[in-house]
């Protein structure tokens, strides 16, 4: 009755080339020895590797567990213990830390006598005496599965409206700065209008003393008109700048508290799941300990309680960031279209003031030239 | 193939590259001169790359603009022109002459070509020059009164020509510069580009011979225009027989028994012509000027050194307004520009707010932020518009500094003819003192001295001729005087309806695109007026 399963290291095929790699373990020919209390049951366990750590392509071992009388010797309970301890024994292999483990590794690969040797080793894993694995094997395997199986550990949340959140704050940033760049540029186009509008105004008066009559007196006329827009336009231009730039800036200053917080957000989401795998592997340690009959449980039920303190605060401190986090964008959403709205009642009050302050001063000048009409 | 020299072609141009949003400009008024310089020209291309980014922005987020702008009006009305359409409008041609000239003359340049020159070829495969296309419309009785139409090629050399001819025949106008021959720059430049630089400036120097009162009706601009093939103007004198002729003549010279022809006397002496006269009135420009002798014709007509000083001064200030006058159209051009971008940058802002707003703050805010952009764009097209048309006017002041270089040359002909005047009449103050002595001298000897005898004769022959051309010159001096005044009368009124016509045009303009603007951004603060703040 051999069955072969191998479950290979992560997400890869048995069949994965030898540069991936890889560690698939199958344990298989359970053979009863022994009688009564001490009756136990010995598999076969099949290593196939390309890991470095262990020896060879391929290592078969035996191992023991103990049977239980009655039903412990029934073939049900014999496969029900040889499927149980390959699953237990291929998902601690194919967990990406736990197939690191030396334990693992003596587990999968020592001989008889070197296993011998461990049982009575005072601190390690294997002294514990085989007794009720099965349920053990049971609870473990629940608690690890959900550690083990899991492919990937997702790093980041998977919210997809927190995704499109972010996605518009990273734009609203880059859009805002250009709006905040042109914004200055407009404040400097204003400035340098003024200031071609007030050389052009001198130079026309210097032209207009040249001519004489009433020619030279349209020049000078113009030229004083010139210079004084020029004086509007330098006012318009300070207020653009404190009026207009300036709220565009303290609109960009706002997206970018919001990107620290979602960065504070990222962080606490992370912190959150470190925790929460390290407390699986931990519950798995702990599980072995107990197995074991070690005197290190307490310090490990002690870690464990910590490690949960420890995973509820993070908890807690990534709801409390989230919580704030929607509020901060509601309240930022509304404050900034008030914000805006007056900044742009402003810039197009100014810009009209200048337009019409410029239409009046050439107008003013219309019926000067029209008496000097052609000789 | 006609409108390659219509200028409106520069703001076809314009209209064809920006989408429908923004095409608002109309067919330009034929007040446009055409005679856009090289910064009309300069702008319009930046105008251009910016309007073609910007639009498929603009597209998408902005409604069209309503009717009315869709209206464009020149708000200047001048539409005095030389007018540079397209023959075939004729019409509008006609319509925009001042009402004073009924007679008009109009001026083509078009279709380059490239022809070989075959004859006198040193190089092999020969040289190449490029031939014009001249269509003249006229109805002068001078070309065989109204409907005379007439077509020929010409080149440049023929340009030239022309030009020397015109500064002999009309010494004291303020005759209009040719264009340069700017050798360097045809070979720097392309080719196609030097071509239609030359055709368009050309363009302008013709149609300037044609608005003169006195060259218009020129035979020499006649035959340049209506007489086919090799241009048959004859030089007075050609400068190689010039030269032969003046070192022939100049031992006679010398030896002062030339004949001198009046009215050659008269004339100027020119490179290579008569290079003793070109001497003596060296001498004699220079006794005028070091010498602290007074010369015996000088100039005394006051007014008129007056005139030039202030022509001087006048050169300085409209060479200083014409330059400001550029940086005030960049400062507008930049302005525009900044706008559109700032419009752009908010037609984003827009969009983004928009695509899946998740609150209605956003909705409001993605509203006004669109007619920020709406209004931004807006302003940026009127700079845009403002700033053509304050390229036109302005021109005027660069068209000007071309004038003062024709009052130049006319001052310049009214001295170089004082200057003959002067050296003739020392002559014959030198003829007069040396006739005097010889007769002193042969009068002490008894019964005469044969040899003086025959001197003094052949002296007082040379006297009499000497005198007649004292008295050309002096005809002519006074005629090109003449010419200079009448010029300067023609000037002072061309220029002040110029001038006052271009400051209405630019104050026109001025105050219309900013009543224009002011409109956009009063509509805009009334989009915000629900915005207000509490200290306003």
């Amino acid at each position: 009755m051999e069955q072969q399963r191998s479950i290979s290291g992560s997400s890869l095929s048995p069949r994965s080339p030898s540069s991936q790699p890889f560690l698939s373990v199958s344990v298989t020919d359970p053979v009863k020895l022994g009688n009564g209390v001490q009756a136990y049951i010995s598999y076969r366990v099949i290593t196939k590797t390309n890991f470095p750590e262990y020896q060879g392509p391929e290592k078969i071992v035996i191992r023991q567990k103990s049977a239980v009388e009655k039903f412990r010797f029934s073939a049900e309970f014999i496969e029900m213990r040889r499927q149980a301890l390959d699953v237990f024994v291929n998902r601690i292999a194919s967990h990406h830390e736990l197939q690191q483990s030396e334990d693992l590794r003596t587990f999968l690969q020592a001989d008889e006598e070197t296993m011998e040797r461990l049982r009575f080793h005072e601190t390690g894993i294997f002294k514990k005496k085989p007794s009720d694995l099965m349920q053990i094997f049971k609870d473990v395997q629940s608690k690890v599965s959900d550690v083990v199986l899991g492919k990937e550990k997702p790093v980041e949340e998977s919210n997809p409206e927190y995704e499109k959140l972010k996605h518009y704050i990273f734009e609203l940033e880059n859009h805002l700065t250009e709006a905040q760049k042109q914004a200055y540029r407009l404040v400097k186009r204003h400035r340098e209008l003024g200031q071609s509008l007030s050389d052009f105004g001198k130079a026309a008066k210097l032209l207009g003393a040249c001519e004489g009559n009433d020619l030279g007196k349209a020049f000078s006329e113009l030229g004083a008109k010139s210079e004084a827009l020029s004086f509007k336009l330098q006012k318009e231009a300070h207020q653009l700048l404190m009026n207009f730039e300036e709220p565009l800036k303290d609109y960009v200053r706002a997206v970018q508290s919001i990107k620290a917080t979602i960065a504070e957000r990222a962080n606490a989401f992370r912190q959150q799941c470190e925790l929460a795998e390290t407390i699986k592997l931990k519950e798995i340690n702990l599980d072995k300990l107990m197995l074991t009959r070690s005197d290190k449980v307490g310090e490990a039920e002690l870690e464990y309680k910590e490690l949960k303190a420890d995973s509820e605060e993070a908890t807690r401190r990534f709801d409390t960031i989230v919580r704030l986090m929607n509020e901060e964008i509601v309240r930022f959403q509304d404050q900034k279209t008030i914000d805006m709205g007056v900044a742009f009642h402003e810039f197009a009050k100014g810009q009209a003031r200048l337009a019409n302050s410029v239409a009046d001063a050439w107008r003013s000048l219309l019926p000067k030239l029209e008496t000097c009409s052609p000789a | 193939m006609m409108r390659q020299e219509n200028h409106g072609g520069e703001d076809t141009d314009l209209r064809g590259s920006q989408d429908d949003m923004e095409s608002l400009v109309l067919d330009e008024p034929p007040s446009s001169n055409g005679q856009s310089s090289p910064s009309a020209a300069a702008v319009s291309s930046v105008i251009d790359r910016q309007t073609s980014a910007a639009s498929q922005h603009f597209n998408s987020i902005l409604e069209p603009p309503s009717y009315a702008d869709a209206i464009f009006t020149s708000f200047d009305s001048s539409s005095a022109s030389n007018g540079h359409d397209s023959p075939n409008h004729s019409s509008s041609a006609a319509e925009s002459d001042p009402p004073a000239r009924s007679e008009f003359l109009k001026i083509w340049v078009s279709d380059p070509q490239k022809e070989l020159e075959l004859s006198n070829s040193l190089v092999p495969g020969g040289t190449s020059y490029y031939t014009y296309l001249i269509t003249t419309r006229t109805n002068m009785p001078e070309y065989g009164g109204p409907g005379s139409e007439f077509s020929l090629r010409r080149r440049f050399k023929d340009v030239v020509t022309l030009s020397d001819r015109l500064s002999e025949s009309y010494r004291g106008f303020f005759i209009p510069i040719r264009p340069d021959k700017s050798v360097v720059e045809s070979q720097v430049m392309q080719i196609e580009q030097f071509v239609e630089q030359r055709r368009a400036a050309l363009s302008r120097y013709l149609n300037k011979l044609a608005a003169h009162p006195a060259i218009r009706k020129s035979e020499e601009l006649r035959v340049f225009l209506v007489v086919n093939g090799k241009l048959p103007l004859v030089r007075s004198v050609d400068v190689a027989s010039r030269m032969l002729d003046g070192a022939v003549r100049l031992p006679r010279q010398l030896v002062g028994e030339a004949a001198i022809d009046a009215n050659e006397a008269a004339q100027p002496a020119k490179g290579g012509r008569d290079l003793l006269r070109i001497f003596r009135e060296l001498k004699q420009s220079v006794v005028n000027d070091w010498g602290g002798v007074k010369p015996v014709v000088a100039e005394e007509d006051k007014e008129f050194l007056e005139r030039k000083e202030k022509v001087v001064g006048f050169e300085q200030q409209l060479s200083n307004l014409s330059q400001q006058a550029e940086f005030l159209v960049k400062a507008q051009q930049d302005m525009g520009e900044t706008m559109g971008e700032l419009g752009l940058a908010f037609v984003k802002l827009t969009k983004l707010e928009t695509e899946g707003a998740m609150f209605e703050s956003q909705t409001t805010r993605a509203t006004d932020m669109k007619n920020v952009a709406t209004a931004a764009v807006k302003s940026s097209r009127l700079y845009r518009e403002l700033n053509a048309q304050t390229v036109k006017h302005l021109d005027k002041l660069h068209e000007y500094l071309g004038v003062i270089l024709a009052v130049n040359g006319a001052f310049s002909d009214r001295s170089s003819a004082l200057l003959t005047v002067q050296t003739l009449s020392s002559d014959l103050v030198s003829l007069q003192s040396r006739i005097e002595k010889l007769e002193a001298a042969a009068s002490k000897i008894f019964g005469g001295d044969r040899s003086r005898m025959r001197k003094i004769e052949e002296l007082k022959e040379t006297l009499k001729v000497s005198e007649e051309a004292k008295d050309c010159a002096v005809k002519e001096y006074e005629r090109i005087k003449e010419n200079n005044r009448n010029e300067l009368e023609r000037l002072d009124r061309e220029r002040h309806d110029d001038f006052m016509g271009m400051l209405k045009g630019f104050v026109l303009n001025q105050a219309g695109y900013a009543e224009k603007m002011a409109n956009a951004w009063e509509k805009l603060a009334e989009e915000t007026s629900g915005y207000t703040r509490d200290a306003s």
